[in-house]
């Protein structure tokens, strides 16, 4: 049975502003969604609405997963239903090994009801799982027993996110910006692992401006996001005229919208001049 | 043991006099006692070291609510929520010997067997001082912690209980760790513990020590001195966890003292106590000494830790090396005052202090104070200190990876403390603190 991930007329506010105005989208596994707009569209927000980050709160609309309301559930309680973030801005933690955050990490996910203190995966199989998906990635076994994204350059943060999505080896992966930052090859490279890393099982939302992620993982469905609304959808070739041409032609086509994205980016100003 | 002895609350002329009634010690032991009495009378007079303790809040402590102990208990040291060992009265594997207190008496001790062979003495203060006086006469109080520094030193030098004794002759290593636990388990009962360890030249030794308590509600107090005199050559590591409830007034001067190519590491852990203060110091007294210092603190609720720590250099070519590593969490407070001393002799000085505070509340704060005084002219000494808050986006990272908020705590504590970990040696103490902390965080409860 394949699973299905559901947005239904989302609205998230950051500090009581309202940033996501409605966006419905249903997602089943083994999709492949783009999901584009401009800076300031709501991308983002989207991305962390659905992992449960406490500053972005549903105001409105529910996601779900397989009829499993999300809206209320913590973090950690959504990963181990199969959602996975790959971050725009991966964070760093101090002091604590790549290989002993993943054990962690993998360990939950794979037992959902697992409780703190329970036993962690064997390490003899976790050892080679990961060094197996390192080698895959092209990845320096020697990252195993680094600092999480201590002294990373932005590449290998982004890397170490794909890592982790293969490990994890989530339902529904959604992918912020995980092209910027890095070189052309280091996408081509990026895109070729992940279109070997997804399948039947996993669905993924890309979120790009540009399309040499999509290269090996042609999207079934490209959605625009304007001013927090899912302005248009489309196939591959939207994503294509998007990279190609920008954001102009959505905007002319969709004034409204346009003038809300022009409101919100004064708005930025202002509270940044306040600051 | 003497009802009225029982019954005489506080520190003054009269409880003195009925605590010094019960002791049965030499001579000398209650002269020492009698001067330092004096002296403490006398220090009641003059405030405490501004410098050292203007930022501990002591509005609070009353030490007239407690009496001293060291005359009777009737709790075994296994009522003790003890963490480093499971049972200490008896000797498991993995330690060569264990000593425990409770309320100030002696309640177990033993050593193997091939180590009293070997003139080792591991053991209670009292007794030791009453058989083997002459070989601790010329060491206690006299070299490291003397009666004389301050209030809390002459207090404890009048008062002392008892406490533990290592005495390691010439060149005797001992591989496995000793164990030594200090308990309290009657309700506004003073302890008075005297650690007391001597490594004679090229002696080595690892000591474990630990204080905790009978229950989490009743008040208790320590008054407490701590003793390393580590011979040319000696190579000692000792851990004290202090592990007392959070109704405990902890109050300690701890010193070592590590002559030529000695080396001492020290590892403190802060768990315990509704207040602590240690002053704390170590004594590079011979050319090429070493000494390193290893801290770890977790302050919740509203407890205040306090260290003051002093790493004196006093001859050339001497290393100190002192890191302090804090977690604080609720309206805890921790205050770190360090000062590294060189005097002019001590050429080609190697000394490092440095501080770093984790905050995990918005209400809890530290205060880090190195600092330095050099008269050599040869050195190289640095200082350091930092603070951090656990931001929300890391704990949302961990979160987002499957981990509960626990566990993404767990996480970056031990995170945080890893470098320290790593700095110490003794396993059981690794794990021992790591457990404190999934304590301390509410894990496994
Ligand atoms: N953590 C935040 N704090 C304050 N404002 C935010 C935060 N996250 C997003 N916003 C605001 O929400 C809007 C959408 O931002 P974002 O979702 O990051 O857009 P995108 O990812 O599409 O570039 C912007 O106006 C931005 O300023
Ligand atoms: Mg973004």
């Amino acid at each position: 049975m394949s699973s299905v991930l559901k947005i239904e007329n989302l609205w998230v506010s950051v500090e009581g502003r309202a940033i996501l105005k409605g966006v419905s989208l249903d997602v089943k596994q083994g999709e492949i969604h783009a999901l584009m707009g401009p800076n300031g569209s709501g991308k983002s927000t989207l991305a962390y609405a659905l992992m449960g980050h406490p500053k972005y709160e549903i105001t409105d609309g529910r996601v779900e997963i397989d009829g499993v309301e999300l809206n209320e559930l913590e973090p950690d309680a959504r990963a181990r239903l199969g959602l996975f973030l790959a971050f725009q801005y991966p964070v760093t933690i101090p002091g604590v090994k790549v290989a002993d955050f993943l054990r962690h990490a993998v360990t939950n996910v794979r037992n959902p009801n697992r409780k703190e203190g329970e036993d962690l995966m064997p390490m003899r199989d976790f050892r080679k799982e990961l060094k197996g998906r390192m080698e895959e990635l092209d990845m320096d076994t020697d990252f195993a027993r680094r600092y999480l994204n201590e002294g990373f350059s932005g590449g290998e943060k982004k890397r170490m996110e794909i890592l982790q999505l293969a490990m994890l080896r989530p339902k529904f992966a959604v992918l912020d910006e995980t092209d910027s930052g890095l070189d052309s090859d280091a996408v081509r490279f990026v895109s070729q692992s992940l279109a070997r890393l997804t399948g039947p099982d996993m669905a993924l939302i890309i979120i790009t401006h540009h399309d040499r992620l999509l290269e090996f993982n042609k999207p079934q469905h490209t959605h625009v996001l304007l001013a927090g609304r899912i302005v248009e959808t489309g196939d591959a070739a939207l994503a294509r005229e998007l990279h190609d041409h920008g954001y102009a032609g959505v905007r002319s086509r969709h004034p409204d919208a346009a003038a809300e994205e022009k409101e919100a980016l004064e708005q930025n100003a202002l509270v940044g001049a306040n600051k | 043991m003497t009802t009225s002895a029982a019954t005489t609350t506080g520190f003054g002329a009269e409880a003195f006099q009925a605590f010094l009634a019960t002791r049965n010690e030499p001579g000398w032991v209650s002269d020492l006692r009698r001067a330092s009495f004096g002296l403490y009378q006398e220090s009641l007079g003059r405030p405490l070291n501004p410098e050292e303790w203007k930022r501990v809040d002591l509005r609070a402590f009353q030490a007239n609510r407690f009496s001293v102990g060291g005359r009777a208990t009737t709790t075994p040291a296994t009522r003790m929520g003890t963490l480093l060992g499971n049972h200490p009265t008896t000797c498991e594997a993995g330690f060569a010997g264990a000593v425990a207190h409770v309320d100030g008496v002696v309640v177990d001790s033993h050593l193997a067997a091939e180590l009293t062979a070997k003139g080792v003495l591991f053991g209670d203060l009292n007794e030791l001082l009453r058989t083997h006086g002459d070989i601790l006469k010329p060491h206690l109080m006299t070299r490291a912690v003397k009666p004389g520094v301050d209030r809390m030193s002459a207090w404890h030098a009048a008062f002392w209980t008892g406490g533990t004794v290592l005495y390691v002759p010439r060149n005797v290593v001992i591989d496995q760790p000793l164990y030594s636990l200090i308990g309290l388990a009657t309700p506004q009962t003073m302890d008075g513990s005297h650690t007391l360890v001597i490594l004679e030249e090229g002696a080595q030794a690892t000591l474990l020590e630990e204080t905790a308590s009978a229950t989490t509600t009743d008040a208790g107090l320590h008054v407490g001195s701590v003793e390393l005199l580590v011979g040319k050559r000696a190579n000692l590591r000792y851990v004290q966890l202090q592990n007392w409830n959070q109704q405990t007034w902890h109050f300690a001067h701890q010193a070592g003292l590590v002559e030529q190519d000695g080396s001492l590491q020290w590892t403190v852990g802060g768990i315990g106590s509704r207040l602590a203060h240690i002053h704390q110091e170590v004594f590079l007294d011979g050319k090429g000494a070493r000494g390193e210092v290893n801290g770890v603190t977790f302050a919740t609720d509203r407890q205040t830790l306090s260290y003051y720590t002093q790493q004196t250099h006093r001859s050339p070519n001497t290393t100190s090396d002192l890191l302090y590593k804090d977690v604080l969490r609720d309206e805890a407070r921790v205050i770190w005052r360090g000062m590294i001393r060189v005097d002019q002799a001590a050429q080609k000085t190697d000394g490092y202090q440095r501080n770093d505070s984790l905050l995990l509340s918005p209400d809890c704060r530290a205060d880090s104070i190195p600092g330095l005084e050099i008269e050599a002219d040869d050195v190289r000494c640095t200082h350091g200190a930092t603070a951090g808050r656990v931001d929300a986006d890391q704990i949302f990272y961990c979160m987002a990876r499957g981990m509960s908020r626990y566990e993404a705590m767990h996480m970056i504590v031990e995170g945080f403390f890893h470098g320290i970990y790593d700095r110490i040696a003794v396993e059981a103490v690794r794990q021992t603190l790591s457990r404190a902390v999934e304590v301390k965080l509410g894990i496994g409860q």
